[in-house]
């Protein structure tokens, strides 16, 4: 298993080279401009020379080597010399990769925006796979139960309404028709300044949370208990199960021991899909409630085709995706320790 | 005793009778495959049987309340739906009398443009629809195909799944930005707009959804192959290709079903973000997700912009799950044993 | 409520040391806090760099310009003391140089006084040619600025000026520190991140924190030049989400006081502020929603030649009863009503205002007249085919019609569609991600500029009130073509050498009667040639809490011209 994983993770490092190249190539083939957001009254010639300050004018070979340049050496670098305090040659005057729409490092913003996302898409997904594992546990042991009919109900409708729609709803509900001096009113705009120091301000974060994580728990959650709820149903009626019970082994070790554990896969897969995605953030719920993490800094980005810093963010976005396949690939084996990789 | 055609009947019984027989038996899966037709007939056959174009714009008809609206206007139910253009009532807010905007023209409401939602509702149907079926099909075939090939042979599985994180790992926008820009007109031009645009928009929404079902399928496969009767397969020299289809892919059929029935919701959503964007059907070509979005902003005014294309979403999905689950529960030799 | 009544109270006593208690009603900071909603947000608060409404907005919080246009159009003097005219002599007599002289006593809010040198310094920082200054309009045909002494400093222009007032006027042009940004210049100006997120300024606030793309918080200046000014101690100035949303958050559930730009259904807007928490409040700049007729061939089968002069004339928009009959078919009173409300009026001209250059040659379109436009068809010679679509000689009446993606123009193309259908016009919509359309990216065939579409639709404006540059755009040397990689403003392709004769006249004439005259018979030779057809006089729409007194909304300037003047009501 060490083997396996080693060598894995020494493939990992082209694979991640090529894939940073691609995303290159694809934001640099892509229509969009960073000017093409500016109001009418900048004439076509000032926005040429936007351009070429912002060194689109060089051809795209260069630029992207220059982006590796700057975000595998100086950028670790740099982490290197803030951490532990110390200075290798030219330190300070390195050129470090700088977002074009605020003239910033994309790093600063990246980790200025951290919080907000690990508070509100973290923490729907810690809800979701709560809700979810037990739902869909019940439902299959109790398949086609009055619980599986209105889980199923549920986990669709849950689903197959988009976020959009469940944000502005619940925006309408607590935010407008419940009075703002009643303790049911949510804030419908979400305030990242605030800062958790005591039991008042922990109520508030909680109380702006409630609304945006509700929005995507629902929606996680129905995807994962389906899976779970599959799975579980399969793996009740192999064989081993009968022999269990045969055994004369209690319901409840049955079916979170064996059972459980051998239905885990599908939802490993689905859940180590999603740990990169909370690094991703949620787009259109942070844009509804403002919430203004990852998520909103990647869609602005892409549409004032801020090309350093989107690509930046979706390499990082891809070393998580390519680190937690990793993970999950291990944990099968360890779920499953029939499955060998060598 | 037994007569003769009954015992040759029993006889000849095939697979496919007895999948039939043990799907007929699920109650779910039978709700589920008659309200699936019903959509299906509505938006199929409905724009023969409602006449209004769903595309005519009728100014002074904008924001027509639905039908049901007769409902709240306390003794004048009766009034109201027999002649809806007749009833007043008092509005509280403009302190006179106001005529309660509803119409037969328009059973369940106009837009601000005044386009009949009933005939948008169907129009839409059949491209949300088609839009979902296919599109799910095409991620759900690339995604089992790859990842029963990378969970069974050893050789093509480091390539095929680095391929996966690079699929997952694309910028989503910028990648259809550069497919319409490179596609859309080369597409339009071979198949006409509408077509161009569909064909272009299923491939978009199958080609960006498949890794999911590629990932588990892998999982699954990987579980499978060590287990005795797939070694046991291979010990009497069946060929791969058999053991495939024979003994691995009727195994994974659960998590292919649910796959199926979430990828049916993800495409139609997905195609309401892309018309969104401006990147998918034209404007004036309505959808389910189109409707829906467009209806949000209006979700106080007239709540019925957004129910009605919720609720054809939702039903379609929960039909399709449950068709699933039949079909699953149908094929799955242990349970129709029972 | 306690946080902002503590922030306020501290901020009041630091400020109130020299004044009496009993005048602490009038006292700088004494309501409280200001929370303003922009539905995008502010990524750099130096508008040099972004020229995004959003980020000169939020700047002009804090930096300001030597004079600014009132909410009437007007110039009135804001850090000068007097705005130069030729009549007073700060502008000289052969229009090319003009003399500021600044308001004395004016420091920054580090405590530092404002000097010419600021002012100087601040046309060098935009006219960097490294720099990639958005705002290098302002300061087009500036040979130099010097500063003749503390407090005077004289722009001198490269030729007669009839209109002097582009640098330092209005908030696109404001004033940086010199102190500050002297080693922010040319390449540089992108590397000094701390100065481009924390300008200091002599406007009414200065920056606290700043988080780029989503929130600055600010607090009030206490170098202000008016010590009871601001009345808000602080001020919160929140980014992203949609327009909907942030109407939501002043009208419906009151967690904000100010929001921007609400581009929503106006039935949605009215029935949001029927609430009573807040009111919608409108004003008209220049902004006109139009439509540009391609004059040139778009036919893909013309490759590099398409949409250019050399690829030829439109095969049925040269035609000039072809745009006449579109124009007329439309109603623009619906157009205006189902997409902007208040907030749009029908108009028949490209220059709807200021008053003395509007026309009112054109209004023959004002009034929807499908008969005429069917009876101008019909005897042009355009007869219907089997379909319903008028044909000539094997050409079709079938028009793409692009615009850029936007609920509002989706509507509108929508309607246009059906009352072209109507004169026998086959319309095929197209929208494009806003991105796309005004990016002006070389390889997208989807931009505006190329206009590979028979017809396209955007609104265009000109800042300030003189339209020079604006009329300029319809000149023949603007058309884009691939010579001039596209870069160019002249949509339309409309090429006439009696246009640019006016023009060229425009740029020499100096008495402002004169002027009037020449961009109206401009304005009328555009609109009687067809080369556009204008919708809509679109106007700015915002809302403000029922509580914030003082606003005024002005569309010739920035929305927060007048914030130092914005208190709290009851």
């Amino acid at each position: 298993m060490l083997n396996y994983t080693l060598r894995r993770l020494m493939f990992t490092i082209p694979t991640l080279l090529f894939i940073s190249f691609v995303i290159f190539l694809i934001l640099d083939m892509a229509p969009n401009d960073p000017t093409g957001n500016l109001p009418m009254t900048i004439p076509p010639d000032v926005r040429e020379k936007i351009r070429q300050s912002l060194g689109l004018d060089s051809p795209m070979y260069v630029r992207y080597l220059l982006w590796c340049k700057q975000f595998f050496i100086n950028e670790p670098l740099n982490l290197i010399e803030q951490w532990f305090d110390v200075c290798f040659g030219d330190c300070g005057e390195r050129l470090r990769v700088r977002s074009w729409a605020t003239r910033s490092y994309v790093v600063d913003l990246i980790a200025e925006r951290m919080p907000q996302t690990l508070w509100v898409v973290g923490m729907s997904y810690v809800v979701s796979i709560f809700i979810a594992l037990p739902i869909g546990v019940i439902s299959a042991y109790r398949q086609y139960s009055w619980f599986d009919q209105f889980g199923t109900f549920f986990s669709m409708i849950g689903f197959s309404v988009p976020t959009f729609f469940t944000g502005v709803m619940l925006i309408v509900i607590f935010s407008v028709w419940v009075p703002s001096d009643s303790i049911f009113w949510l804030p419908s705009v979400y305030d990242t300044t605030l800062e958790v120091t005591d039991l008042h301000s922990l109520w508030l974060q909680i109380r702006q949370m409630i609304m945006p994580v509700f929005v995507l728990a629902l929606y996680n959650a129905a995807q994962l208990s389906r899976f779970m709820r599959a799975s579980m149903l399969d793996n009740l009626s192999q064989d081993y199960v009968r022999t269990a019970r045969a055994k004369g082994l209690k319901e409840k070790t049955v079916l979170l021991v064996h059972v459980l554990r051998n239905s885990m896969i599908p939802v490993v897969t689905v859940i180590a899909l999603s740990v990169p995605q909370v690094f991703g953030g949620a787009i259109i719920t942070e844009q509804i409630f403002r919430v203004n993490g990852l998520g909103q800094l990647l869609i602005t980005g892409i549409q004032g085709a801020d090309i350093p810093l989107v690509q930046t963010l979706t390499f990082i976005f891809a070393v998580l995706i390519v680190l937690f396949n990793l993970v999950a690939d291990i944990l099968y084996g360890l779920l499953d320790p029939r499955i060998r990789y060598d | 005793m037994t007569s003769i055609d009954e015992q040759v009947e029993a006889k000849n019984r095939s697979l496919w009778g007895d999948v039939w027989s043990q799907f007929r038996t699920h109650k779910g899966a039978m709700l589920g495959m008659i309200v699936f037709a019903v959509i299906l007939f509505g938006v199929a056959a409905g724009p023969y049987l409602w006449h209004t174009d769903p595309q005519h714009l009728d100014i002074r008809a904008k924001n027509t309340n639905p039908i049901t609206s007769c409902l709240f206007t306390g003794s004048q139910i009766a009034d109201c739906f027999s002649d809806p253009e007749s009833i007043k009532y008092y509005d509280p807010d403009a302190e006179q009398l106001q005529r309660i905007k509803v119409s037969w023209a328009h059973p369940i409401g106009t837009d601000q443009l005044g386009r009949d939602l009933l005939a948008q509702l169907m129009q839409g149907g059949r491209v949300s629809m088609a839009v979902g079926m296919a599109a799910m099909l095409l991620s759900l075939v690339v995604g089992t195909v790859i990842g029963v090939l990378a969970g069974y042979f050893k050789m093509v599985e480091g390539l095929l799944m680095r391929a996966t994180d690079l699929f997952l790992a694309l910028p989503l926008l910028p990648l259809l930005l550069v497919i319409i820009m490179l596609f859309r007109d080369t597409l339009r031009n071979a198949f006409g707009p509408e077509t161009g645009i569909f064909l272009l928009i299923v491939f978009i929404i199958g080609i960006t959804s498949w890794m999911q079902t590629a990932r588990i399928v892998r999982g699954d496969v990987l579980a499978l192959k060590e287990r005795e009767f797939i070694l046991a397969a291979n010990s009497i020299g069946t060929p791969s290709r058999r053991v495939i289809s024979r003994h691995i892919l009727p195994n994974i059929l659960s998590p292919i079903m649910v796959s199926a029935t979430l990828g049916v919701a993800t495409a139609i959503i997905t195609e309401s973000a892309l018309s969104f964007l401006g990147l998918g059907f034209p404007s004036d070509f309505p959808t389910w997700g189109r409707l829906l979005f467009d209806g949000t902003t209006f979700i106080e005014q007239s709540p019925a912009r957004v129910i009605w294309p919720g609720l054809a979403i939702s039903l379609t999905v929960l039909s399709v799950n449950f068709i699933g689950d039949g079909l699953r529960d149908a094929l799955d030799p242990r349970i129709r044993g029972r | 409520m306690k946080l902002t009544h503590f922030i306020a109270g501290t901020l009041g006593a630091a400020l109130l040391s020299t004044t009496a208690l009993a005048e602490s009603h009038m006292a700088q900071g004494r309501d409280g806090n200001v929370n303003i909603i922009y539905w995008q947000a502010v990524s750099i608060l130096n508008p040099f760099l972004s020229g995004g409404t959003k980020d000169v907005d939020a700047s002009n919080l804090i930096l300001e310009p030597l004079a600014r246009y009132d909410q009437d159009g007007n110039m009135v003097p804001w850090l000068a003391a007097e705005i130069p005219t030729v009549a007073n002599g700060g502008v000289s007599e052969d229009l090319t140089s003009i003399t500021w002289h600044i308001t004395p006593g004016i420091v920054w809010s580090d405590g530092t006084p404002l000097t010419a040198e600021d002012v100087a310094f601040t046309a060098a920082y935009c006219m960097d040619p490294d720099g990639g200054c958005a705002q290098l309009t302002n300061f087009s045909d500036v040979e130099s600025v010097v500063a003749d002494d503390e407090l005077t400093v004289t722009v001198t222009f490269s030729k007669p000026k009839p209109f002097p007032y582009g640098p330092f006027v209005g908030g696109t042009s404001v004033i940086l520190q010199k102190a500050q940004f002297e080693n922010c210049t040319g390449a540089a100006a992108i590397e000094c991140t701390d100065q481009n997120f924390n300008p200091i300024g002599t406007g009414p606030f200065m920056v606290d924190e700043f988080r780029a793309n989503d929130v600055v918080t600010m607090v009030a200046n206490p170098n202000y030049r008016d010590p009871s000014k601001p009345a808000f101690a602080s001020l919160t100035f929140k980014g992203g989400g949609d327009a909907a949303s942030a109407a939501r958050a002043v009208l419906q559930t009151g967690e904000f006081d100010y929001a921007w730009n609400l581009q929503i259904d106006p039935t949605v807007l009215s029935d949001m502020a029927a609430g009573g928490k807040g009111e919608v409040v409108s004003a008209f700049g220049t902004a006109v929603e139009r439509l540009m007729v391609n004059m040139t061939n778009p036919d893909p089968a013309l490759g590099d030649a398409r949409s250019t002069v050399e690829g030829g004339a439109h095969p049925f928009l040269s035609d000039p009863d072809v745009r006449r009959a579109l124009s007329i078919a439309i109603d623009r009173g619906v157009l205006a009503e189902v997409g902007y409300g208040a907030a749009g009026t029908p108009t028949c001209n490209v220059v709807p205002a200021p008053a003395i250059y509007a026309s009112t040659a054109n209004d023959e379109c004002l009034v929807q007249n499908i008969d005429l436009a069917n009876q101008i068809l019909d005897e042009a010679g355009w007869v219907r085919g089997s379909d319903g679509i008028r044909e000539k000689d094997g050409v079709r009446l079938s028009i793409l019609y692009q615009t850029s993606t936007n609920a509002v123009r989706q509507d509108t193309q929508a309607l246009v569609k059906q009352w072209w259908a109507d004169i026998g016009v086959e319309t095929e919509l197209k929208n494009i991600d806003a991105g796309v359309f005004f990016g002006g990216d070389q390889s997208s065939p989807d931009t505006f500029q190329k206009f590979f579409a028979d017809i396209e639709m955007y609104t265009n404006l000109f800042d300030g009130t003189d339209p020079e540059a604006y009329m300029n755009s319809w000149t023949c040397a603007e058309i884009p073509s691939p010579a001039n990689n596209w870069l160019g403003n002249n949509m339309p392709r409309y090429c006439n050498p009696e246009y640019d004769a006016l023009a060229a006249k425009l740029s020499t004439t100096a008495d402002i009667d004169a002027r009037a005259e020449i961009v109206r018979t401009m304005n009328d030779m555009l609109m009687q040639e067809g080369a556009m057809i204008p919708l809509v006089h679109r106007g700015r729409v915002s809302a403000h809490a029922n509580s914030l007194e003082g606003v005024i909304l002005n569309t010739w300037d920035t929305e927060m011209w007048n914030a130092a003047d914005w208190s709290r009501g009851e």
